[in-house]
């Protein structure tokens, strides 16, 4: 993928933004060397990008996260450092903003450099299998919410359908119609299909632009 | 929506309360069970349902008893010392004998503790929780779908015996995403000819209290409500066994426990260990039959658990010590690995027995 120099990944919460961010981390980081993955979560204390954090480091990716992200201080906090996302123009950053409206809301600090600056893409994940977004029109109102919330506009879906463990290659085709019509309602184009990378074989030429991912790891099977 | 959906633990209880026909919900945010409030807030105001954040814990449970008095499902959702704070309520409505379903996603204790599972509050829920003599119907779900399908259940049992039904998770279950199936064939609620809906003028006044003014009402009272309890033990308990039959080693675990437990009984079983698990579904009733029925072929129970032995006990007095019974545990929000069961019972094959 082209990746501008600051790309936000925003959406209703549990669609699968965090998996999507330290995939899209781990494939920047071979394009630019001075790459960086922000957790602005400040919603949910748990699932977050700290949990790849090993795998994050090894690789030589700066974490921007909050020092309280995955402890039992259930405080909506921000990293402290999260101005290099906008400060340092030598850095690319995957930033992964909390779920809904109330998770962007983090965002209205950023967003006036982000949009000033212009070199940003925020696309908005979407899971057809998740039970409050399972239409175009569902959808449009999350992502509504989420722009006044986060003062930022989406460029662009990331349809990221699947039914955790029981996804099949079946359930992520039913999901293209859906993604089209949100697509339709929204005027926004579907710039990725992120899929378990075990389903690549099956889905390649079917689909278009499929984004490969390997899954964070779960805490319980 | 006969089509699965991915849901959080916590968002399956939600959804299936509303599907269930609960339109009341009171609560008081706490980590790790927002997401129930959080979908009760975008749901309910479009279904023509009530969602209220009350200003504590405190308020919100005596709302319950309000609409439980009216006679319409209704339901809170809390994590431990937010439960514990409801406890003065619990024992109000179990003494007007008030249906409701409240459910406790479980941290790690005691105080303020931890935001990270726990099952410490075993001997709270399946004890009654607050004062005098009292029991709730105990629910312990180990699946994303369980919590729908409990919920549900949950429900259904409140209104059948005029009580409160327990939904015991964990933040574990509540955070996790699962599949789920809403097919349920849910029961309607059955006629609550007692509830204070208006007399129109056409009926003697309902009364919905728990004071008791004539010491030997109120033992009257307490020994119905009794033999409405010995009546529920004998129907109402339900465990899952899983390779049980000719085990020598028995775990027993519910819950998030139960998940890891599964594991660790089938690496025994690779490895030629003959392992099993019971798994209480319902805490209260616990399932004592289950046990004493196995009590006689195992060598030794294990019981795993979130908590410094809890449960352990109940299994204790359901084999009425036949067998020995040991624990395996973590606290303070850590979960057992499988390996650490598996340890165990490796550890009791060869040195437990009778």
């Amino acid at each position: 993928m082209n990746y501008k120099r600051i790309t936000l990944l925003a959406g209703h919460y549990g669609s699968g933004k965090t998996n999507i961010a330290v995939n899209m981390a781990l494939e920047l980081k071979k394009l630019h060397e001075n790459t960086a993955i922000a957790d602005l979560d400040i919603v949910n204390p748990y699932f977050r990008t700290l949990d790849s954090k090993n795998e994050l480091e090894a690789a030589g990716i700066r974490l921007i996260v909050s020092p309280y992200a995955n402890s039992s201080l259930d405080i909506p906090a921000l990293p402290q450092d999260m101005y290099a996302i906008v400060d340092d123009e030598s850095m690319y950053s995957i930033i992964d903003v909390g779920g809904d409206d109330r998770g962007a809301l983090a965002l209205g600090r950023l967003s006036r450099m982000i949009s000033d600056e212009n070199n940003y893409d925020m696309f908005l994940v979407i899971n057809r299998y998740r039970p409050l977004t399972p239409d175009a029109q569902s959808v449009q109102e999350v992502l509504q919410e989420i722009e006044e919330a986060g003062r930022l506009k989406f460029t662009g879906i990331i349809n990221n359908s699947n039914l955790g463990a029981e996804t099949d290659a079946e359930c992520i085709l039913n999901s293209v119609k859906f993604a089209e019509e949100v697509s339709q309602l929204t005027g926004l184009p579907v710039v990725l299909t992120s899929v378990e990378e075990k389903f690549m074989d099956e889905l390649s030429g079917k689909i278009d632009n499929l984004f490969p991912m390997k899954l964070q790891k779960r805490p319980v099977d | 929506m006969a089509e699965k959906v991915l849901m959080k633990g916590n968002e399956a209880i939600a959804e299936a309360a509303i599907q269930a026909g609960c339109r009341h919900y009171f609560g008081y945010p706490i980590t790790p069970q927002t997401e129930i409030a959080a979908y009760m807030a975008k749901r309910m105001p479009k279904i023509g349902g009530t969602f209220l954040q009350a200003e504590s814990e405190i308020a919100a449970i005596n709302m319950v008893y309000g609409v439980a008095s009216a006679g319409k499902r209704v339901m809170t959702s809390s994590s431990s010392p937010g439960i514990s704070l409801k406890s003065e309520g619990l024992s109000y409505l179990a003494g007007a004998d008030l249906p409701a379903l409240v459910v406790n996603a479980q941290r790690g204790g005691p105080g303020l503790g931890g935001i990270q599972p726990s099952q410490s509050d075993y001997f709270q829920a399946t004890r009654g929780g607050g004062h005098g003599d009292y029991h709730m119907i105990v629910l312990a779900p180990s699946s994303v779908q369980e919590m729908a399908q409990l919920t549900i259940r949950g429900f259904e049992l409140a209104d059948e015996y005029r009580m409160t039904a327990m939904i015991l998770a964990d933040g574990t279950i509540g955070q996790m995403m699962e599949p789920v199936s809403f097919d349920f064939e849910i029961k309607e609620a059955p006629a609550k000819p007692w509830a204070t809906t208006g007399t129109k003028m056409a009926r003697p006044h309902n009364v919905i209290n728990s004071l008791y003014l004539n010491a030997e009402l109120l033992e009257k009272t307490n020994i119905e409500r009794y033999q409405k309890y010995a009546l529920i033990e004998e129907k109402e308990a339900l465990a899952e066994e899983y390779m049980v039959e000719d085990a020598d080693i028995i775990i027993a675990a519910f819950g998030i426990a139960a998940r890891v437990s599964k594991n660790a009984v089938n690496e025994a079983r690779a490895s030629g260990i003959k392992a099993g698990l019971i798994r209480p579904i319902t805490l209260w009733p616990f399932p004592k039959a289950v046990f004493a029925k196995h009590a006689d072929h195992a060598k030794q129970i294990i019981s795993v658990e979130l908590s410094m032995g809890q449960m352990i006990e109940d299994v204790q007095l359901a084999t009425q010590c036949k067998v020995p019974v040991s624990l395996c545990y973590r606290v303070g929000g850590m979960i057992p690995t499988p390996d650490q069961v598996y340890q165990a019972i490796v550890e009791a094959n060869e040195k437990g027995g009778k």
